[in-house]
């Protein structure tokens, strides 16, 4: 009870004074989880709409695998990565193994099926509605993927948003294949890990809140921004 | 004023249709020529929308043979209006540009086009307003917007003023008639036979998902042909 009260108040000191080693640590979590959202959004996003409005065999199979990946365990992903950027590996002549080149990669993989299958389903939703009138003007299917993702912008970006917050608050893969080095490859949710089992519970703590911290703020953004859309935009 | 298409006449012969697997129409045998309105009655579930999108090419035949003009497949210059409209997430005159832009028409012709077509609609001060956040009626004049900056030759409209008050239907009515003044065909579904008389050359009547008859509108309202129509008639007067 004691060390709880105790950590929690060195953890607020850090926090506030904001404290060089918590904010590099913080940055590099930001700069990995944001670069590999940022990736994802590349790969998923044309990926989801393609899907939702293509037609093509195989489809049905496509969409429930895509859905089952979503709950793609992170250490796995972790070890994937792992074995294909190691010295040994397919890809091990990168060099990307224990940088937070590798990271990047892990959580892009970790994350690109979420916002495929979200935009997926959001993208489904609007081709229900939009579809005879997109045929009827005479858009073809890649014109009307186009259309419905600039149309559901706001939606979209909710789904990035659920992207990056679990690319944020993974453990796993980032353990595995950026290897915790002290200023290199630490971010927030490996340096929790490894302070609680260390015993130095007031940097962990610190670390905890600013991570919760960023998850509610992204969040409160996001309803924001799709009130305000939905009010300017319908 | 229309665009020189030649999608018209448009011609089924023994036409079936089944939306989803489930049959709809069946050995619809039809000719819609150049320069009339013709309106589909029918009572609900008889084909009238599926006719309509079998015509657009929204829905092909599950049997039969279409032909636009010599063409087998749907040609440019034809439109269709949605019974609730479907705007995007733009403004209203974008909402028109975009319709333009798949028809290839782009530039200096495409401003010109809007401006005018959100003249003819009444629409011009909200050019710039969100397309989505205009009131219904507002959304089904926008639409008529992009009919009217598309130059169709064809227009199909699938009961278009059905969800609009009688303010809102009498200039959607006035709007089409100055479409169909411009050279353009018009084919419509309608749940209001005042308004089928006000707006039909010609009457199409259709009886589970086959047509009983084709008549000139004037005869049909006091001596339809068909048992059906003579009966559809029969019980909207009740």
């Amino acid at each position: 009870m004691n060390t709880l009260s105790e950590s929690l108040a060195l953890a607020a000191g850090l926090v506030t004074h904001f404290d060089v080693h918590l904010v590099d640590i913080v940055l590099l979590s930001l700069r990995v989880s944001l670069t590999a959202t940022f990736f994802a959004a590349c790969l998923g996003l044309p990926l989801g709409a393609a899907i939702a409005v293509g037609q093509f065999p195989g489809r049905g199979a496509l969409i429930v695998v895509l859905n089952a990946m979503m709950g793609l365990p992170p250490v796995v992903v972790g070890l994937v990565v792992y074995l294909l950027l190691s010295r040994a590996g397919p890809l091990g002549s990168f060099g990307l193994l224990f940088t937070p080149g590798a990271m990047v990669v892990a959580q892009t993989i970790l994350i690109t099926p979420i916002v495929a299958a979200l935009a997926r389903q959001t993208v489904s939703d609007a081709w229900a509605e939009y579809r005879e009138q997109l045929t009827s003007l005479g858009a073809g299917t890649y014109r009307a993927a186009m259309t419905l993702l600039w149309d559901t912008r706001f939606s979209l970006a909710t789904v990035l948003l659920a992207g990056f917050g679990r690319a944020i608050a993974e453990v796993g893969a980032v353990m595995i294949v950026g290897g915790n080095i002290n200023g290199v490859t630490r971010v927030m949710t490996t340096t929790i890990a490894l302070e609680t089992s260390k015993g130095d519970l007031p940097l962990a703590l610190a670390l905890g809140l600013v991570l919760i911290a960023i998850v509610v703020l992204l969040n409160s953004a996001a309803h924001a921004t799709r009130g305000w859309a939905k009010a300017r935009f319908g | 004023m229309a665009e020189p298409v030649t999608g018209l006449p448009i011609e089924l012969r023994k036409v079936a249709a089944a939306p989803g697997g489930v049959p709809v129409l069946a050995g619809i045998d039809l000719v819609v020529a150049a320069g009339g309105r013709t309106v589909l009655l029918g009572p609900n579930g008889a084909g009238k929308s599926t006719l309509l999108r079998v015509l657009h090419g929204l829905i092909p035949p599950s049997g039969g043979s279409i032909k636009w003009g010599d063409a087998t497949s749907r040609p440019f210059g034809q439109a269709m209006v949605f019974q609730r409209p479907v705007m995007l997430r733009r403004s209203a005159a974008e909402n028109v540009r975009y319709a333009l832009d798949l028809a290839g028409v782009r530039g200096a012709d495409a401003d010109a086009r809007i401006d005018e077509a959100l003249d003819e609609v009444g629409l011009r001060a909200l050019a710039d307003r969100p397309a989505r956040v205009l009131s219904g009626g507002e959304q089904q004049k926008l639409a008529f917007a992009r009919v009217w900056a598309l130059r169709p030759e064809v227009l199909f409209l699938d009961e278009p003023t059905a969800s609009l008050d009688p303010a809102a239907a009498r200039s959607v009515e006035q709007i089409i008639s100055d479409i169909h003044a411009r050279g353009t065909t018009i084919v419509m579904t309608t749940h209001n036979l005042v308004q089928a008389k006000r707006m039909a050359d010609d009457v199409l009547f259709l009886h589970a998902g086959r047509v009983t008859e084709r008549t000139p509108a004037r005869e049909f309202f006091t001596m339809p042909r068909s048992i059906e129509a003579a009966a559809f008639l029969e019980g909207e007067r009740i």
